[in-house]
Formats: C-alpha cells, sequence, structure tokens
C-alpha cells in the first residue's frame, strides 16, 4: 500500500516538474525574445555564434548529406527499377530529401553538433557563476550570452539544411547518373516537373526552421535551466539531444501532416 | 570593428548555404520553369474528373501550357469546375476543347487542350464551353464485358 502510493507520490512530482519547466520554458523564452533586439543590436556576438554553431556543422552536414543521397540512389534505384520506373529517381531523392530528411536529419545533426555545445558552455557558465557575476556587473545574461546563440541557431539551421539536400540530390545523382547509368536528361526532367519550390522546397525550408528554432531554444534552455553541479551539466546536455530529437520527431509529424495530407 | 577571419567563416557559410537553396530551387524545383511568367485564368466544368488532382499539368500537343490550380465541386450543377492557369504566352481560341487525359496507362492524369477555331481568344476569367471527361478504366472493362457478353449470347439465339 505504502509503495503504491510512493509511485503515486513520485509520479505526481514528475507530472508537477514537468509542468513547472514547461511554464519557465515558456516564460524564458518571451524574455529571450524581448532581449533579442538589444543583442541583435550587437550584430557580431550572433555572427560569432553562427561560426560555432553553422560554420562548424558544415563538415559533418555536407559528408552525411553525400551518404544519405548516395544510399537513396541505390536503395530507391533497386526498388523503383522492379517497376520499370529507374527513371523516376531523380524524382525520389530530391522529393524524399526535400520534404522529409533535409529538415529532419539536418536537425538531428545540428542538436548534436552544436546544440549540445550551447547547452554546454551556457551551463558551464551557470556552473562556475559567470552568468551570476555578469548579473553583478549590470550585463544581462539572456541579452548576452543566451539570445545570440538563440539567433545564430535558428539562422545556420535552414542554411544546414538545403545544404544537406542539395548535397543529397548531388549524391543520389552521383550513384543514379554516373555510377548505375540512369539517363541524365530523364533523372533532372522529371525531378524538375515533380518538385515543386513552393510546395515542396519551401515547406521543407519551412520545417528546417522551426526545427532550428526548437533545437536552439532547447539547448539554450537546459543550459540556463541546469543544476550547477557537474552531475547537471552532464544530465543537462543529455536532456538537450534526447528532448530536441524527440521534438524534431514529433513536430516533423505535425507538420507534414499539416503540410501534405491529402495533397498530391 | 575590425574585420575578422571569422567574418569571413561566416560570410562563406552564408553564401554556401544560399547557393544551396538556389540549386534547389533552379536546377531541383520548377521555380526556372514557365511558371514564373505572366499567366491567365481559365475555368472548365467537368462530368468527372477520374484522379486529376491540383498543380496536375495543362498540356496542348503534348507541350507543357499551364497548370490546374484549383478542383471544386459545383453544388448547382453537380459537375467538377477546374481552373487552369495558363501561360500568357500560349494563347488559345475561345473553343478550345478540354480533355482529361492519362499519360500512360498507369500514369498521372493531365489536361489536354485541343484548339478549335475561332478568331477571338481566352481570356481570364473565360469558361470552357466544351470538355470532355476522364476516362474511367473500371467502367471501359464493365462496357467491354457487357458487350462481350451480348456477342456471345447473340448467336446462340
Amino acid at each position: 500500500m505504502n509503495g503504491l502510493l510512493n509511485v503515486i507520490r513520485r509520479l505526481g512530482a514528475m507530472v508537477v516538474e514537468g509542468v513547472w519547466r514547461i511554464g519557465f520554458a515558456a516564460r524564458f523564452f518571451m524574455l529571450l525574445l524581448r532581449h533579442s533586439g538589444q543583442s541583435l543590436m550587437r550584430i557580431h556576438l550572433t555572427v560569432r555564434e553562427i561560426y560555432f554553431s553553422g560554420v562548424l556543422s558544415l563538415l559533418i552536414i555536407v559528408v552525411s548529406g553525400l551518404f544519405v543521397g548516395m544510399v537513396l540512389g541505390l536503395q530507391g534505384y533497386e526498388t523503383l527499377q522492379r517497376y520499370g520506373s529507374g527513371d523516376a529517381l531523380g524524382v525520389l531523392v530530391s522529393l524524399s530529401l526535400t520534404r522529409e530528411l533535409g529538415p529532419v536529419v539536418a536537425g538531428l545533426l545540428f542538436a548534436s553538433r552544436a546544440g549540445l555545445a550551447v547547452t554546454a558552455e551556457i551551463g558551464l557558465m551557470k556552473t562556475t557563476e559567470q552568468l551570476d557575476a555578469m548579473d553583478m556587473m549590470a550585463v544581462n545574461p539572456i541579452a548576452r550570452v543566451v539570445a545570440p546563440r538563440f539567433w545564430g541557431g535558428v539562422i545556420s539551421m535552414p542554411l544546414l539544411a538545403a545544404l544537406f539536400s542539395a548535397m543529397g540530390v548531388f549524391g543520389g545523382w552521383l550513384i543514379g547518373v554516373v555510377f548505375i547509368g540512369v539517363d541524365d536528361g530523364a533523372f533532372w526532367s522529371q525531378m524538375q516537373a515533380a518538385v515543386d519550390f513552393r510546395f515542396d522546397i519551401m515547406n521543407g525550408v519551412l520545417k528546417s526552421f522551426v526545427f532550428g528554432a526548437t533545437v536552439a531554444l532547447i539547448a539554450v534552455f537546459e543550459g540556463y535551466d541546469c543544476t550547477p553541479t557537474a552531475e547537471g551539466l552532464s544530465r543537462a546536455i543529455t536532456r538537450t539531444v534526447v528532448t530536441s530529437a524527440l521534438a524534431i520527431l514529433a513536430l516533423d509529424f505535425v507538420l507534414t501532416s499539416l503540410m501534405f495530407r491529402g495533397q498530391s | 570593428m575590425r574585420r575578422t577571419t571569422l567574418d569571413l567563416w561566416v560570410g562563406f557559410f552564408v553564401v554556401i548555404g544560399m547557393a544551396a537553396l538556389m540549386f534547389l530551387a533552379f536546377k531541383v524545383g520548377n521555380l526556372g520553369a514557365a511558371n514564373a511568367g505572366e499567366t491567365y485564368v481559365v475555368s472548365g466544368q467537368f462530368d468527372n474528373i477520374g484522379g486529376l488532382k491540383a498543380r496536375a499539368p495543362v498540356k496542348s500537343a503534348g507541350v507543357v501550357v499551364g497548370r490546374v490550380s484549383d478542383i471544386r465541386f459545383d453544388t448547382k450543377s453537380y459537375r467538377a469546375v477546374v481552373t487552369l492557369t495558363l501561360d500568357a504566352r500560349y494563347q488559345f481560341p475561345r473553343d478550345t476543347i478540354a480533355t482529361i487525359l492519362t499519360s500512360g496507362l498507369l500514369g498521372e492524369q493531365y489536361v489536354g487542350l485541343e484548339p478549335g477555331g475561332d478568331e477571338a481568344m481566352l481570356k481570364t476569367g473565360d469558361k470552357l464551353q466544351i470538355t470532355q471527361s476522364a476516362v474511367v478504366l473500371e467502367k471501359l472493362i464493365g462496357q467491354f464485358m457487357f458487350d462481350k457478353a451480348a456477342e456471345g449470347s447473340a448467336p446462340a439465339n
């Protein structure tokens, strides 16, 4: 009886803790937006963060985009060819990349490459009381530290996702046209006939923008909210990766069902 | 404020990201194609549109001249109203016939335009008077079997 009560009590505490954190995150986000103007005035802070979260993620995005595209090319051709439509390989590769794989995989990579680093940085600043020190010097830590990292992520992510998709299409072309021998003209012309700029590509860009904002918000929040100990920091970093991945996949489902359901 | 190597890298990153977006827009997508120019909008009523979807191509003599921009159901006439957005470079006579066709046996459906002989040209807001519905394969097979059955039973009598 007592054990059962304990379980219920712990469950309740977890729920309350979760709701509390969501509320705090919402207030934190509002605060972040309010101080954004102030921090965007000093644009070099954001530029620096774009370097850390965007430029340093270039290599992993380019290489994985290429490989994902190459795998799509191989597997897609294998399946399409059974139905005698190997020429439609370009359509398959480009649609799956621009609509889904580009934003989602780039988002997951971005969360583990850049989001994690942001959490670690802010968390360590908090643990070593640098944030409090800034507050003492009348420097707002949200405007000075948090907002630039958030906007750096928001700006980097759509560019990275577009790069991922472009590299993927190139990888699919490499395998399909250069190695397997799908007709070059059919590959591109069928792709161009099937991919609509506003419908497919802009929706993909919108997705990557949403994912970028989500990952960046989770990363800065987990860092800002972490328990200021070594253990708390490591838990915050783990939470960033897990929560970002879950948020990206769940949001992707919601966005896809809003954008693409019942059409074509 | 001095320029730094970091600025160079960020600039490089933004340029390469934009280039990727341009590549997607023009090479992968259809932004470079005909639909960027001037267009005019006409509509037509069909008894049955089969599997026609919005954004399907409109072709004349096999050349894409526009897109299906909207499909609605008219509750007064109980027919489908299909709105076509056509490229302004291609003008068609007013008595043009619109037909719903299928590319290949199982391919996607599109609207085919057969030009008539009218002097006046179609313009925005016009309605296509003569239309031909989609061929529904099930109906065709049903009719074929019915004919066959009728044929088979005739000599027996």
